[in-house]
């Protein structure tokens, strides 16, 4: 009966968009409409063909499945992005690579949200979404509730993510920043966000151990905060219900500051408390030893989550935000100082006693160098909300490097190592395929990220520098063309410092598919073995 | 009174002394005396359970009893 309704379901929406593809009123949503079009079709056929074929029994085990496809979605997504962050940067470098006959479509101001959305919400978000189902199975003790909802999660998200960025090549977008998908887009990813919840909650209460390890904490914080930031900052009135132009509902500067409460609670909701979720559970396995204090991760937990809410007007330092609403921001930000080296230190000291695996496992070098750079850039993140500093260091090229240091090295180096991690285990192989391959990854993307933070505090500070520079009869020294030409040579190590970032993902692509194709299966454990 | 001087008014009172209590509560309850065992049993939650679910008849039974450090 169930498949009945599947196929009627599937079949009206197929009919649905296209209908809204023939009324389209611009490309971006004629595509879209199109691709929710052969989706609802081909789904209505696959349910079609399945139909009336018996179901595999209930199963008992953990769903894993669903952990697998993340793992490879990961990868493939990360290498998408950090291939159009690296072109991005050699156009700004060199813009004769702002194609003339691609101009519209694969220009800088087009591609730049392609690369931020994929590495953030593609990357990023795979990796938290298949982490997330991973920890909290082995944590609650329990299979992911809801049977295939988890599945519907994971296309649901890689529906989300292609009709953002084709939408975006396309030229939809509402111009907030890691905020840009249309409206149809937005509603469709509550939906997706809806169901995420329920699969990570629903789990959660039918656990097994008494207790909820504090990973799933973090986690929890990631969905529940993201759904509330992407609710508020995305209501806006569509056009057209067959275009996809909305209009916001807040204006000027009240629209300002929810967009920045949204965009740092991103940052810090989803760029480090999700993360956060994966380095509790990831950094004590590979380590193999619980965590240094317990009790500290507890009270990271309720600090971070206490006192990054408050921290987004710093973003809006000089402007027609009340001075009062800046300076809270600011505040809140500096106070962050502690949580963060709190649970830096919590993550480092996990390996008290066991810093000798620094020199024989590359996977948890991997994961200490992640964790430094967290304690970073969330030093150099607070340093910057000063207001002196930052009427300095805003609009500068210094803001971009604080954020990769935070993006490459941190969330990078985290998944990365939670790649490592998992890709044996879910492909029951005894070990990865090469050890030596993973040491390569590591020593590039260091290099890489270190290059690109380096010329990028260089570039930075010098053009702010630039750009308050005057004359003994204050007259502006520099024109901002001036700064441009200055900036180019850092630029280039920039783009260099992405490439060999993008050259150890590759390695680590390729490496993950040699373990799953080559690398021995694991033996069969002894029944009776312990459950360690 | 205007909604926003009345949510400034509550916020800057009643809500700041609530929440204050609440997260100044969190770290007393944390580091009550005697709350050092359960936190290192929690700490060892991922190393219990690796491979496979526990069973239904295990409710209460998860954690595991011998000591681990």
């Amino acid at each position: 009966m169930w498949d009945y309704v599947k196929m009627a379901i599937f079949g009206v929406i197929a009919v649905l968009a296209a209908i809204a593809a023939n009324y389209a009123r611009d490309a971006a949503y004629l595509v879209n409409a199109l691709t929710v079009m052969l989706v609802a079709g081909g789904m209505f056929l696959w349910t079609v063909r399945s139909t009336g074929e018996a179901k595999p029994a209930v199963e008992t085990g953990y769903m894993d499945g669903v952990v697998r496809a993340g793992v490879i979605a990961t990868c493939i997504w990360g290498v998408v992005g950090f291939a159009a962050g690296t072109f991005i940067a050699f156009q700004l470098a060199f813009p004769a690579l702002n194609f003339d006959w691609a101009q519209g479509y694969a220009n800088f101001g087009r591609l730049r949200p392609l690369h931020t959305s994929a590495v953030i919400f593609a990357f990023g978000g795979n990796a938290l979404i298949c982490t997330s189902f991973y920890v909290v199975q082995r944590t609650s003790a329990a299979r992911l509730w809801g049977g295939n909802a988890a599945w519907f999660v994971f296309w649901g998200y890689q529906l989300f993510i292609v009709l953002a960025a084709t939408g975006y090549l396309l030229g939809a977008t509402q111009s907030k920043e890691y905020a840009e998908p249309e409206w149809y887009v937005d509603w469709w990813l509550t939906v997706v966000w809806v169901v995420y919840l329920a699969v990570f909650l629903g789990t959660i209460m039918k656990r097994k151990e008494p207790h909820i390890y504090v990973a799933n904490w973090f986690y929890l914080s990631f969905i529940v905060t993201v759904a509330m930031l992407h609710v508020v900052n995305n209501l806006s009135i569509p056009v057209s219900l067959f275009g996809s132009k909305s209009v916001q509902v807040f204006a000027g500067v009240q629209d300002a500051m929810t967009q920045w409460w949204y965009g740092h609670n991103a940052v810090g909701f989803f760029l480090t408390a999700g993360f956060l979720g994966m380095m509790y559970y990831f950094v004590p396995k590979q380590a193999e030893r619980p965590v240094f204090s317990y009790k500290l991760s507890i009270i990271h937990f309720w600090a971070l989550i206490f006192l990054y809410i408050w921290a987004g007007p710093h973003h809006l330092h000089y402007t027609a935000l009340p001075d009062w609403a800046s300076t809270l921001g600011m505040v809140f930000s500096i106070m962050l100082w502690m949580p963060s080296w709190g649970g830096m230190i919590n993550g480092l000291m996990t390996l008290s006693g066991a810093w000798d695996k620094l020199r024989t496992d590359p996977i948890i070098r991997m994961m200490v160098v992640s964790v430094g750079f967290y304690g970073m850039s969330t030093f150099e993140g607070p340093m910057m909300s000063i207001k002196a500093v930052n009427s300095l260091s805003h609009y500068t090229d210094w803001t971009i490097g604080h954020v990769h240091s935070g993006a490459l090295g941190w969330n990078g180096m985290i998944t990365f190592g939670a790649l490592y991690f998992l890709t044996p285990k879910l492909w029951n192989k005894e070990r990865l395929y090469s050890l030596s391959m993973v040491n390569w990854h590591f020593w590039l993307a260091t290099i890489g990220i270190v290059l690109y933070a380096s010329s990028m505090w260089v570039t930075g500070i010098m053009e702010g520098l630039m750009w308050r520079e005057v004359d003994a009869q204050g007259f502006l020294v520099n024109s901002f063309a001036d700064t441009v030409a200055a900036k180019f040579p850092m630029y280039v190590v920039r783009g260099m410092g992405g490439a060999l970032y993008i050259t150890g993902a590759l390695i680590m692509c390729y490496n993950l598919w040699k373990t799953v194709t080559n690398a021995p299966a694991k033996a069969d454990v002894p029944v009776a073995a312990p459950a360690e | 009174m205007d909604t926003y001087s009345l949510m400034r008014e509550f916020a800057d009172s009643w809500a700041l002394l609530l929440l204050t209590a609440f997260f100044v509560g969190v770290i007393v309850w944390v580091f009550r005396p005697g709350s050092t065992t359960g936190h290192r049993d929690s700490a060892n939650i991922p190393f219990r359970h690796e491979n496979k679910p526990a069973r239904d008849d295990d409710e209460n039974g998860a954690r595991t009893k011998e000591a681990r450090t």
